[in-house]
């Protein structure tokens, strides 16, 4: 990325923005004393949010929910009509975003393409988590208790046995688990207003029959060679998904496309850092090309509309050694990207890749490039791979994630090119997928012993019996 | 909590994708395989030292420091008196001390914990009721996450839980 196109991207907040997220934000704070004693300020706040879709064709059912919510008859269709507002409040912000950040970088977007929904058969699980979600909302974040987080423990082991209710079901463990960590919650000084909402919204559109169908039927199968740009890590106490961003160039010629393809897997809170690479050890030749740092060559790969592979390493192999950072500067300004899911049209949902060079690193950590300044989420960098916070700091050239949060852009590294001592080193956030090749993290990891390895034995032990 | 901002940005409630249940510390787990802080107890599952699949459930109840060791056939750890924890108990706390920290752990014990001082020592409540079968399967439902299978599937919703390397 470019000075002149940050300073676009700095020029350019998208009209309308504020104002959405100030509704937003009125919902979300009548989420955190509970919708059945709604304070006037907090009534309004919800009339707002419905208001805002008068002139909508779902106007007048918003209205309505708005008016029965305040008047304390709460009921799952209420709840559900106003979550849907604030979803669609939130998808018009990603947009305006996404296409600011599009214009800026030069970056063509595909048009989203609706596949046939398919049915989900979970109805009762997905009522029982459904009823879960509205006591949350009923009773507010402040008054959540140890017996209400509880509560959901069974519909989140029963989704969890269903492979197809794995996204409701990982994304109802985060939030009861955050939870669960914090109560009492009456007695915290600072609640995470917006992510809690963010979360409650998601986890009760995607509960809905039918809420995530339509976007996980593969659009078509692609064929030719899959460019590494990086992987982003994302974690939870019992959930890892390694999510890899890439450039595949199509077999047999035609525009080169972005793309991601992502593993993810239960674990528990004891797996940690590196040891997290084994969970995906179905995947050797994915991981082996993260290591190595290798392209592969893919032959039928099922593709979502979302632009996101469905991978299976049946139909994967191993390539040539690539240059990421050559990837990113020759590939990325052509490569055609992804069109966003309906529901995924969320601020929080937008990482695109990009390449940034030419930058001072400044005190905070931030890359000054040239006068126009980007942050840098350095918290952001996961413990199972090499990236540091001082190697950032020292770098002189990054592939990272485009990221909006909290009111402005930041970018998300996911490698760097780095000078130590007189000598350029490069870092992956994927290079530990075989294993970590830091002498001093080997003999950690050696000392804390093999915590999967351990909780395997003790699941054979005393799980079957 | 973890109250730090992302660089640039204006106000932590209004953030998404921060961090707000730290990561827990890596700690060997031959000993103590399970520790949580769960229900309003520090509990867990303890290894017996002499039979393999047998093991101990161990648990402190948080202001009232009462505690209590069973096996999970539910008879008493014989090592347990009135007046004092036993091995089990004291392994449990030394390890809960190292996957949180002293400071969330006493917290959530809501205990006094001397500078210096075991946590152990400082709780004092003696033998109290504990629900041991429960707190033992909810460790068989821990161990039961290993044996789900992976997906190839996106999980969007994991974009709200950036992995982090910061441990507090």
């Amino acid at each position: 990325m470019l000075a002149a196109q940050l300073t676009r991207l700095r020029d350019g907040e998208p009209a309308g923005v504020e104002e959405a997220l100030e509704l937003v934000t009125g919902f979300d704070e009548a989420l955190v004393h509970g919708l059945a004693r709604l304070s006037e300020q907090h009534a309004a706040a919800l009339t707002a949010l419905a208001g805002a879709f008068a002139l909508t064709p779902i106007g007048e059912g918003a209205a309505e929910a708005a008016v029965k919510v305040v008047s304390g008859s709460i009921a799952e269709e209420h709840l559900t009509m106003l979550a849907g507002g604030r979803t669609a409040l939130l998808g018009a912000v990603h947009d305006a975003l996404l296409a600011e950040l599009d214009a800026a970088l030069g970056r063509e977007r595909a048009a989203w393409q609706a596949a046939q929904p398919e049915a989900d058969g979970a109805g009762n699980l997905l009522g029982a988590a459904r009823s879960w979600l509205c006591e949350l909302a009923i009773t507010g974040w402040r008054g959540v208790d140890h017996d209400l987080v509880s509560a959901s423990d069974q519909t989140v082991e029963a989704l969890l046995a269903v492979p197809e209710q794995r996204r409701p079901a990982v994304l109802l463990d985060g939030l009861a688990a955050e939870l669960r960590a914090c109560c009492p919650i009456g007695t915290m000084e600072r609640l995470p207003v917006r992510r809690w909402a963010d979360l409650w919204t998601r986890a009760l559109l995607l509960a809905r029959a039918g809420g995530q169908s339509g976007e996980r039927v593969a659009a078509e199968r692609l064929s030719g060679r899959l460019l590494i740009l990086g992987v982003d890590v994302h974690e939870h106490a019992t959930a890892v998904q390694l999510q890899v961003h890439g450039v595949l160039e199509p077999a047999g010629g035609g525009r080169a496309r972005l793309v991601r393809t992502s593993v993810a897997a239960a674990k528990v809170d004891t797996i940690v850092g590196p040891a997290v690479w084994k969970l995906p050890h179905r995947h050797p030749r994915l991981l082996s090309a993260l290591a190595g740092r290798r392209s592969l060559e893919i032959t039928d790969m099922p593709v979502l509309a979302s632009g996101d592979l469905v991978w299976d390493d049946d139909r994967a192999r191993a390539g040539a050694p690539v240059d990421a950072f050559a990837v990113a500067r020759v590939s990325l300004a052509g490569a055609l990207a992804p069109a966003a899911p309906p529901l995924d049209r969320h601020p929080v949902l937008i990482a695109e890749p990009v390449l940034v060079a030419d930058y001072k690193v400044t005190r905070d950590g931030s890359f000054d490039l040239g006068g126009v300044v980007l942050a840098v989420d350095t918290d952001g960098l996961p413990a199972c791979g090499p990236l540091t916070p001082k190697l950032v700091a020292g770098s002189s050239e990054c592939i990272g994630l485009m990221r909006w949060d909290g009111g402005g852009w930041l970018l998300q590294p996911l490698a760097v090119r780095a000078k130590v001592k007189s000598e350029t080193i490069e870092a992956h956030t994927g290079d530990w997928a075989m294993g970590p090749t830091d002498p001093k993290v080997v003999k950690a990891e050696a000392r804390a012993g093999d915590a999967v390895a351990v909780l395997r034995e003790r699941a054979g032990r005393l799980l079957r019996r | 909590m973890i109250d730090c901002l992302p660089a640039g940005t204006a106000v932590w409630e209004q953030c998404g994708r921060v961090p707000v249940v730290p990561p827990v510390r890596p700690r060997k787990l031959a000993k103590v395989p399970f520790v949580e802080l769960a229900d309003g107890r520090l509990q867990g599952v303890v290894s017996s030292g002499s039979d393999i699949s047998r093991v101990y459930v161990s648990s402190v109840t948080a202001a009232t420091h009462t505690y209590s060791c069973s096996t999970n056939n539910n008879r008493p750890c014989g090592g347990l008196s009135g007046s004092s924890p036993c091995k089990h108990l004291r392994a449990l706390t030394v390890e809960a001390v190292l996957q949180y920290g002293l400071d969330r752990v006493a917290r959530y014990l809501r205990a006094e914990v001397s500078e210096g001082a075991d946590l152990i020592d400082c709780l004092r409540g003696g033998l109290g009721p504990a629900p041991a079968a429960m707190v033992f399967s909810r460790f068989l439902r821990h161990l039961a996450y290993l044996e789900l299978p992976d997906t190839t599937m996106p999980i969007p919703e994991l974009h709200w839980f950036p992995a982090t390397r910061m441990v507090r």
